[in-house]
């Protein structure tokens, strides 16, 4: 048998567990200023380093209702090289922590893929944790349009 | 009284020069002969092993058209005064296309109407196909690929009635050797699917893929031997198809620029071999130029989309772009000398399809004949006639849609008209009859109706910043590769270089000279929603009745909407 996407992603599900953080109703005028808190609450405080970390996301969302990111992580998953976890960040959003990853050696790859939802044009942020503590991060911003009228 | 030989030959005498950096050499012929032939647009500086035809957004032109070349077209940022942003006088300048000839009237609306009364219509694809006929025999068919960019299907009454098969008959006589697309799947996933089946070559898109599992939709690349010479073609559909048209026709295929995917797929073609890799690309022209930036191991990129046309092709960090126009009017020809595994020679021409001066190939003629026959009565209809001249083309506002706009307001009893800016539509010069094939020509698609809604100063105001930005935006990866939206019953003012939401000023109703306010709400037609269920008469419809009704258009030169900021 052809080992499909299809086919391995019931495996991928299994190693690395994710959830989806809850939308909580927080005013929408401190998303920059609470993006920063909840990175910082997530680092320890640690300012991540660019590097290692690559985040992808498309220029424009085709549908803002469902918008796919890609994380992974430069790391070869075993010994002191591991991620311990991913969180996306959606700047716009009033609960900037949107996703969280977490890894193992288990996991074989830090490579993670969900869908968002972003309201409007923000920056996505994507931060991981090693294992060692340190912190990195990649940012990308997604265009959120109204569509139509194109030639 | 002048025919149009007498006043070719007068333009030649005159000293008009026919050829930009590519066909100077024609001059001196073209002279010595007195008038322009098939012979003389044929003309080239063959090279090498490798030719490739690119032929791109006939938007379902089977005839010969008039198409008036932009007097607006701004580029942004690092694409501000460069090709194709050059218009008029500053397009023959930059290409050193004499005033008043064959490529000034090709190229520019610079004395547009008079040298279209004198020069005549361009494109059809019986002119088309003798060409590529002429140049294959010349050249020897295994030397020559022929490249179909797409927006090929969409934008006529026979294609709209014949669900693109109309399209897809003509277009199999040319033998393509690949295709990709972007209206083509507005015709919806199935007819698409059939439609790709029927023609009987590959429709090519690297960038396409599942939307739920992210797997590779469509083949991405085919290999040719051509000449000795191992050439990969690599597909790139329309990136934003799903935002600039309707999702909901085609909900399993996710688009986007994907340029790390092209990538691998540019290092895999190489990997098999490819010694020349083209990308046929519907980007425009701007993504295109870009991406020849960020994309390495491209030799050439064949782009689409936009509508630009340059006499020859560009070079862009070792990448030669070639945009080949729209409607039919141009076959874009580059020649490709390969040695030791790497192209090490060109050379390129835009040939402009004189439709007066190349004839007809019989067998695509026929076939013509063939496809409209049950429509033809219907297509020379004559429903009205014009004063004005009657063009899309531009940035802003032109002259079909301050029509439509209008005819729209009075049909659906509106303060306020928007209608799409779409690049494709042909031209009618003052005193022509409007027949339903040119009507469809302007408003031909597959999600016509056209929509009464009442919106709020500030939500008109984030509808035009939003297109705005997506003409606009200073990263051509965030173009979207329209025009801006037009506009009925207000006027507004653009800075094209401000930011997102800082480029549409002075927005006031025509009528009054008001300022639309935030708060006030205003009744707004339009047509052309990418949103499903969407309720009214279809816009070809209500334009009939309007043009029926009037008898006579005329349009007032002078009333500009859009004041441009620079």
């Amino acid at each position: 048998m052809k080992l499909t996407r299809r086919n391995v992603l019931g495996l991928s599900v299994g190693a690395a567990a994710f959830t989806i953080a809850g939308i909580q109703a927080r005013p929408a005028s401190a998303a920059t200023e609470a993006t920063q808190k909840s990175i910082m609450d997530f680092t320890g405080g640690a300012e991540p380093a660019a590097g290692k970390v690559s985040l992808t996301a498309p220029e424009i969302a085709e549908n803002g209702n469902t918008v796919p990111v890609t994380v992974s992580v430069d790391s070869a998953m075993e010994g002191d090289d591991l991620v311990a976890s991913i969180v996306v960040f959606a700047d716009g959003n009033p609960n900037p922590a949107v996703a969280t990853f977490h890894f193992s050696e288990m996991s074989g790859a830090a490579l993670a893929t969900t869908r968002i939802r972003l309201a409007k044009t923000q920056d996505v942020i994507a931060v991981a944790k090693m294992k060692d503590g340190s912190v990195f991060m990649d940012k990308k911003q997604v265009k959120v349009t109204i569509g139509g009228c194109g030639g | 009284m002048h025919t149009r030989r007498d006043f070719m030959q007068y333009a030649l005498n005159a000293g008009f020069a026919l050829g930009a950096a590519g066909l100077g050499a024609n001059v001196t012929r073209a002279l010595a002969q007195q008038k322009l032939t098939q012979d003389d647009l044929l003309n080239f500086d063959a090279k090498g092993q490798v030719t490739l035809l690119h032929f791109t957004d006939v938007h379902a032109q089977l005839k010969p058209v008039f198409f008036r070349p932009p007097d607006t077209n701004i580029g942004v940022g690092d694409y501000a005064g460069v090709p194709p942003h050059l218009v008029g006088e500053a397009f023959l300048d930059y290409f050193g296309i004499e005033k008043g000839g064959p490529l000034a009237y090709a190229h520019t609306m610079v004395d547009y109407v008079d040298l279209a009364r004198s020069y005549g219509r361009l494109g059809g694809l019986d002119r088309t196909a003798t060409l590529v006929k002429a140049i294959r025999a010349e050249r020897g068919d295994d030397k020559v690929l022929f490249l179909d960019g797409g927006d090929t299907w969409q934008g006529s009454y026979t294609s709209l009635k014949t669900n693109g098969m109309d399209m897809v008959e003509c277009m199999k006589l040319l033998k393509p050797d690949a295709m990709t697309g972007h209206w083509e799947f507005t015709f919806g996933e199935d007819r698409f699917l059939e439609l790709v089946e029927a023609m009987g070559y590959p429709f090519l898109a690297s960038n396409i893929f599942d939307a739920e599992w992210d797997e590779p939709a469509f083949e991405h690349t085919s290999y040719f031997e051509r000449g000795g010479v191992k050439v990969a073609v690599i597909g790139q559909a329309m990136p934003y198809t799903p935002i600039a048209n309707p999702r909901w026709m085609f909900p399993q295929w996710s688009f986007g620029i994907r340029p790390d995917v092209l990538q691998a797929n540019v290092d895999a073609a190489r990997g098999e071999g490819a010694e020349v890799v083209v990308l046929l690309s519907h980007n425009g022209f701007d993504v295109d130029r870009k991406l020849a930036s960020v994309v390495s191991g491209l030799d050439v990129i064949v782009t689409g989309h936009t509508h630009d046309a340059t006499p020859v092709a560009l070079e862009v960090d070792g990448t030669l772009l070639m945009s080949s126009g729209s409607h039919g009017k141009f076959l874009g020809r580059i020649d490709l000398e390969v040695k030791d595994g790497k192209v090490s020679g060109f050379s390129s021409n835009l040939i402009p399809v004189f439709s007066d001066v190349i004839a007809p190939d019989p067998e695509m003629a026929a076939k013509i004949d063939e496809v409209r026959a049950p429509y033809e009565d219907e297509c020379n209809r004559v429903i009205g006639r014009t004063d004005a001249l009657l063009y899309r083309r531009g940035n802003f506002n032109g002259t079909w849609d301050d029509l439509i706009c209008q005819g729209i307001m009075e049909e659906r009893d509106t303060q306020i008209a928007l209608s799409p800016g779409f690049r494709w539509g042909t031209t009618l010069l003052p005193g022509a009859d409007i027949t339903i094939d040119d009507l469809y020509t302007e408003t031909s698609m597959s999600y016509p109706a056209v929509y009464r809604l009442e919106f709020t100063g500030a939500q008109l105001k984030e509808i035009m910043e939003d297109v705005c930005d997506n003409l606009f935006n200073k990263d051509p990866f965030l173009q979207q590769g329209g025009d801006m939206v037009r506009v009925g019953g207000f006027t507004y003012a653009c800075t094209p270089e401000a930011g997102m939401g800082d480029r549409i000023t002075d927005m006031r109703l025509t009528a009054t000279g008001e300022p639309i306010e935030a708060g006030k709400s205003y009744t707004v037609g339009g047509w052309a929603s990418v949103n499903e269920g969407v309720e009214g008469p279809a816009i070809y419809d209500l334009m009939e009745d309007y043009i029926s009704r009037k008898e006579v258009v005329s349009l007032d030169p002078d009333a500009a909407a859009v004041k441009v900021i620079r």
